[in-house]
């Protein structure tokens, strides 16, 4: 087949009609987390002292964290499926969950006697934050990937990456509401470790779906 | 004029063809096809493999820009979005032709354009994978294509509506692209 015969394929299908790629990654996105916020109420919930736990520094600051992460590597993943894209913002999407996190770490490490940081590195709720990180993050990842499809991201493996750090990011904005352990160095450790293997999923996942 | 916002050439063909200019979309894709060529030669020459088929990528790539041309953003200028996607499947097609090294693809803008050749292999990639497609698909596909049918001609004689040949061509192309990479995995 000649190129132009191709062509003249190409030009006779029209563009189909149907919303922006913008807007149904957003619509994606939004479901993904509706879903996982009604799977959160329904399994865990939010601490019975939540309304105690807003007035301190230590548990407003885990949303600092987790949003700092949710809303920078969104962006990203819509952003990273269009070639072209420039990967410096990729740096820029971690920086800013990262300062976040560092900052808080420094301080408590500053603010506690030596002898308590295990302890609270430990905390008590470690395997359940490695349990339901992961578990919320499902709707919101499978969410976007869907939706990633259309797009044609230079690396299919960094893009679900990418994807990944989004969902663990929700994830783990919902489960800090009900999470007990408000120490820095607890979300350094755990919320980290979690958002890992979501992120590790999500660059396989990628691998596997988004190539184009 | 801001940085992003853009009256490139391509820019401004790629906007009307997205309002449904069928003949500048043709233009645009016979443009940009001459400019991939050159890029792909240019690329299997560097990585020294023969490149007998190279009207095989550059109709792999421009299947993938018709079918990823929503990943474009409208303000942007056209060519750098083009160079990606080309780049993406030169480099596919590299890696399946065995070459070990890649050698730097030349930069998409500097690549000087080829015009096609007039003897394609006898049996293209498109041809055989086109010969994989439901029977009724590859009837649509090679009636718009290589007999030149419109739509509408092609409905009439098959007793489809226009619009179950539209979307049986569409379905075609995606399926098209899909087994494309199938081949490359």
């Amino acid at each position: 087949m000649k190129t132009s015969d191709l062509i003249a394929a190409l030009a006779a299908d029209p563009k189909p009609r149907g919303m922006p790629l913008g807007s149904r990654f957003s619509l994606a996105l939004a479901l993904g987390v509706l879903v996982s916020a009604c799977a959160f109420a329904m399994m865990v919930g939010p601490r019975h002292d939540i309304a105690r736990a807003l007035g301190t520094m230590r548990f407003d600051w885990k949303f600092v964290d987790t949003i700092a992460l949710a809303i920078p590597t969104s962006l990203l993943a819509l952003r990273v499926l269009r070639p072209g894209a420039q990967l410096r913002w990729l740096a820029v999407a971690l920086i800013i969950p990262a300062l976040a996190l560092s900052s808080s770490v420094a301080m408590e490490l500053m603010m506690i006697p030596r002898d308590l940081w295990l302890t609270r590195l430990i905390g008590s709720n470690a395997i359940h934050c490695l349990t339901v990180i992961p578990l919320l993050s499902i709707a919101p990842l499978a969410a976007l990937l869907v939706v990633m499809r259309a797009g044609a991201p230079a690396s299919p493996h960094v893009a679900g990456a990418v994807a990944g750090l989004a969902a663990a990011g929700m994830a783990a904005t919902l489960y800090a509401s009900n999470c007990t352990d408000d120490s820095p160095l607890f979300v350094a450790t755990w919320y980290v470790l979690a958002t890992a293997v979501v992120v590790a999923a999500g660059a396989l996942l990628g691998g596997r779906f988004l190539r184009w | 004029m801001g940085e992003g916002q853009s009256d490139e050439k391509w820019a401004v063909m790629m906007r009307a063809a997205l309002a449904g200019d069928e003949s500048v979309y043709r233009r645009l894709l016979e443009d940009i096809g001459r400019q991939v060529r050159a890029m792909a030669r240019g690329a299997f020459a560097r990585s020294r493999v023969g490149d007998a088929d190279v009207e095989d990528v550059v109709q792999e790539t421009l299947l993938a820009i018709h079918l990823k041309r929503d990943t474009w953003d409208g303000a942007m200028k056209l060519a750098p979005w083009v160079g990606a996607i080309a780049r993406h499947k030169i480099i596919d097609a590299l890696r399946r032709r065995g070459a070990r090294q890649f050698a730097p693809i030349e930069d998409f803008e500097a690549a000087i354009p080829a015009p096609e050749g007039d003897d394609p292999h006898d049996l293209t990639d498109a041809d055989r994978l086109i010969g994989q497609l439901p029977a009724r698909q590859q009837d649509i596909v090679r009636s718009i294509s290589l007999q030149g049918q419109s739509i509408s001609a092609t409905a009439q004689r098959l007793a489809m509506t226009e619009g179950a040949v539209r979307v049986a061509l569409h379905r075609a192309l995606k399926s098209l692209a899909d087994a494309w990479r199938r081949t490359a995995s």
